[in-house]
């Protein structure tokens, strides 16, 4: 592994970006790693976008510098653009497909650009992209709010993530309980298997 | 791994913490008895946290009225004896800033910790003042933590500094610190007493003119012995690197300086500061003398910066400072790794290669905070803007505070015309009501209304002032994470508390125009707005409705949980329902039909009334 492993997560408010950090981090910690990580709280958070920043390493900044990510994880499409001067050539990407319309769109005051633009611009950075639809997975685990979970169990699966698959469900597992840490389980699986089919 | 185990005695564990979870962890081990508060985003959580786990901690804590009251609480318990800490957000210390002023003065007996998080880059905030000068300003102990586990230790540290010289120590974090996650490795805790004493002094604690002008005297004595304990702090740190150049730095941009000078192998040696107010003089003078050249990398103002040019001139040394550059270093906005990079490079003349991302400039659609689905507020916007387009009051001026319906702002609403800080809604009222013959209709939050809104509207009935004030109650303190305030029948420690009528207070001041509105009820609502707008003087609105947040929870576990879908053969697109009412549930398709977001609906509801046509209908 690298010395340090440089993690961006982007998304909108509501899709449990600060959970699925969190899990990164306490695996981690599992795994006597030293973790950083910078949250966005407050104002921003409701319906606005909402990234985290996870350094695993001998770092002090939580913040990673530009071109610098090892991995981006995007909960909604265009969000993942909004990250993009985080990444280089060698950047993973593991990108939702689904898109959170927001109102100002609705209200004509801004658009929302075509999906397959960003993604043919985000490959143009780096060859590591990995798309798919996790609400549809996330639906099929049995809750739509269960996406950050498969986002989870799709880059625990990737050859260069920095973290055994067993410590991740550690740290999931003592994240939530009963009906909900069953739909979890199961969306995490699913995200497991689907980058398993596209890598 | 629940939260509440972060009052277990168990030296030696690891817990992946907040920065601000990590204050009460240090505030736990170092036997911290009374803490207070007004909640503010970058220290919320502090809050949130004992809210989660003092009773069970045996800490009294509370969610005082303002920060005022806060500190003013928590000062009671030093003067007692006890170890007691007041937190904040940055702006919240200029509400507490005339008793902190006079704590200096009178000093303290038990640990007496004042916190305030700063807000670099304003994520939330109105400002972004850099309150490492309230410390100057006040002659107190000044430190600067740069991660969660060392808050955790800064915290006890603080303590026995407080004590030491009797005096409060101010810790101060920014919005980086508190929103940052590390892991924070438990000591043992330090058991204390939970009762106090109050040993009377009043030559001390009374600080009429032949008092102050003694204990002014006592302060700037306590100078030097704290000056010793800032020159040996283990806050204050050197890292070696061989340099040919030094850098001095505190707080965030430490660790970006660090991170950055390790990364990119620069020659140049660190002396990173915890221990900031008073400077540790001789330390500074020691490692500046060195080199050529010393950076200055803070956040914010240039106070390290001037202080360091001063002790330089004191000592005749030639070295050259270069803090802020005007070009890269300016007092505007945080600091992050690639700004710390840009401006060392460009000082040490070495060409800046990194790769930037070649891609499309594609514009992103904007992402702005929004007034939730469901939201109280919403429907009383509409319903304000729908009577005074009746009336074509386009002039009317709305004074607003500081809360999620601080978002009025946004189109459609325009609700918000000015803001100057928590309850200058009622004060500006009362200013525009003098000076201009325009209708004004001012709104405030219920936990802001009694944070600082009542001696404005105190003001605004003996002065013969004419506005209406909506008080929009959505009986909780939303914006910061659903604090309880005195509004409400819970208390800081969760438990059952008598509950304060905003309305009660409005009539017992003698305004003789006070209702209480459901705002899901427009039409009420609306027929209640129209009759204040034709009452003279001050009209009180309680527009009272819970957060729709704290509703959707329940709704939830009720099961309860319902949606709203539009009939497209009723609906005529006619947009009332987005362009004057912009639920974030409602949107327009790619086909151009009006439609509601199942996922983001919360079955409020008050769209059905908001359609003139009847074409919003539960989904099947």
């Amino acid at each position: 592994m690298k010395d340090v492993f440089n993690i961006v997560i982007s998304g909108v408010g509501g899709q449990g970006i600060l959970k699925l950090s969190k899990i990164i981090g306490e695996a981690a910690l599992v795994e006597g790693k030293n973790v950083v990580m910078s949250e966005v709280h407050g104002m921003a958070q409701r319906g606005g976008v909402v990234i985290s920043e996870i350094r695993i390493g001998d770092v002090r900044s939580p913040l990673v510098e530009e071109g610098d990510a090892d991995l981006i994880i995007s909960l909604e499409p265009s969000e993942a653009f909004r990250v993009i001067n985080k990444a280089g050539s060698k950047t993973w990407f593991v990108i939702n497909t689904e898109k959170i319309v927001p109102f100002t769109v609705s209200l004509g005051i801004s658009t929302y650009p075509d999906v397959d633009r960003l993604i043919e611009n985000i490959k143009k950075v780096s060859e590591n992209v990995i798309i798919f639809n996790g609400v549809e997975l996330s639906k099929k685990a049995g809750s739509l709010i269960s996406l950050n979970m498969v986002m989870l169990g799709a880059v625990s699966t990737l050859p260069d993530f920095p973290l055994k698959e067993e410590t991740v469900i550690k740290a999931l597992r003592d994240s939530f309980k009963g009906e909900i840490l069953k739909v979890n389980e199961l969306a995490f699986n699913f995200g497991k298997e689907e980058t398993k089919k596209l890598l | 791994m629940g939260i509440e185990e972060i009052i277990l005695d168990k030296p030696g564990k690891k817990m992946f913490l907040l920065g601000n979870e990590a204050v009460v962890r240090g505030f736990i081990e170092g036997g911290g008895r009374i803490a207070a508060t007004y909640p503010g985003t970058p220290s919320s959580e502090i809050g949130n946290t004992l809210f989660k786990v003092a009773r069970e901690a045996g800490i009294y804590f509370e969610f005082s009225t303002n920060e005022k009251v806060a500190l003013e609480v928590a000062h009671a318990a030093s003067v007692s004896g006890l170890r007691s800490i007041v937190f904040m957000k940055h702006v919240g210390l200029n509400v507490a800033a005339d008793s902190f002023m006079s704590t200096a003065y009178t000093g303290v007996r038990g640990g007496f910790i004042v916190l305030s998080a700063d807000d670099p880059s304003m994520y939330s905030s109105q400002n972004e003042q850099d309150n490492r000068t309230y410390a100057r300003f006040a002659k107190i102990p000044l430190l600067e933590p740069r991660n969660p586990d060392e808050i955790r230790r800064m915290v006890k540290y603080a303590f026995e500094i407080s004590e030491k010289h009797k005096i409060p120590v101010m810790i101060r974090t920014t919005t980086r610190i508190s929103h940052m996650r590390g892991i924070v490795e438990f000591e043992n805790i330090v058991k204390s007493k939970d009762k106090g004493y109050f040993e009377k002094s009043p030559n001390q604690f009374v600080p009429v003119p032949q008092n102050a002008r003694r204990l002014h005297k006592e302060l700037l004595e306590k100078q030097n012995g704290i000056k010793e304990d800032s020159e040996s702090s283990p806050f204050n740190i050197i890292i070696k690197n061989n340099g040919k150049f030094g850098a001095i730095t505190s707080s965030a941009a430490s660790n970006y300086l660090i991170d950055v000078v390790k990364k990119y192998d620069l020659p140049i040696d660190i002396l990173s500061i915890g221990f900031s107010h008073p400077l540790p003089e001789k330390m500074i003078r020691d490692f500046i003398k060195n080199y050529e050249v010393v950076f200055v990398v803070e956040e914010l103002e240039p106070l390290m910066e001037k202080d360091i040019i001063l002790i330089k001139e004191k000592y005749g040394i030639k070295t050259k400072i270069i803090g802020k550059d005007g070009d890269i270093f300016t007092p505007l906005y945080e600091y992050n790794p690639n700004r710390v990079r840009k401006f060392l490079f460009k000082h040490l003349d070495i060409k800046d290669d990194k790769k930037v991302v070649q891609v499309e400039d594609i514009p992103l659609p904007s992402r702005p905070p929004v007034l939730c689905p469901g939201c109280p507020h919403r429907a009383t916007y509409f319903s304000v803007n729908k009577v005074l387009r009746k009336y074509h009051k386009k002039d009317t001026i709305f004074p607003s505070d500081i809360g999620c319906y601080t978002l009025g702002i946004q189109p459609p609403f325009n609700t918000a015309d000015m803001i100057l800080s928590m309850g200058s809604s009622i004060g500006l009222a009362n200013g525009f009501s003098k000076s201009t013959d325009q209708p004004v209709v001012a709104f405030i939050g219920d936990s802001t209304f009694f944070h600082a809104g009542v001696p404005a509207l105190i003001n605004a009935q003996h002065n013969r002032n004419h506005f209406i004030l909506f008080v929009l109650d959505n009986e909780t303190t939303a914006m910061t994470g659903h604090q309880p305030h005195p509004g409400i029948p819970v208390d800081g420690l969760g438990r059952k508390a008598p509950r304060v009528s905003i309305e009660e207070i409005a009539k017992g001041i003698g305004i003789d125009f006070v209702k209480v509105v459901d705002p899901y009820d427009l039409k009420e609502t609306q027929k209640v707005f129209d009759e204040a707008l034709k009452h003279e003087g001050v009209s009180v609105i309680v527009a009272r409705r819970e957060c729709s947040l704290l509703r959707d929870a329940r709704m939830r576990k009720e099961g309860k949980w319902i949606t709203y879908e539009i009939n497209q053969e009723k609906c005529t697109q006619c947009r009332i329902c987005i362009d004057q009412f912009a639920c974030p549930a409602i949107f327009v398709d790619e086909d151009g039909k009006i439609k509601i977001d199942e996922i983001l609906c919360d079955g409020c509801g008050v769209c059905v009334d908001v359609c003139p046509f009847k074409a919003i209908e539960v989904r099947k």
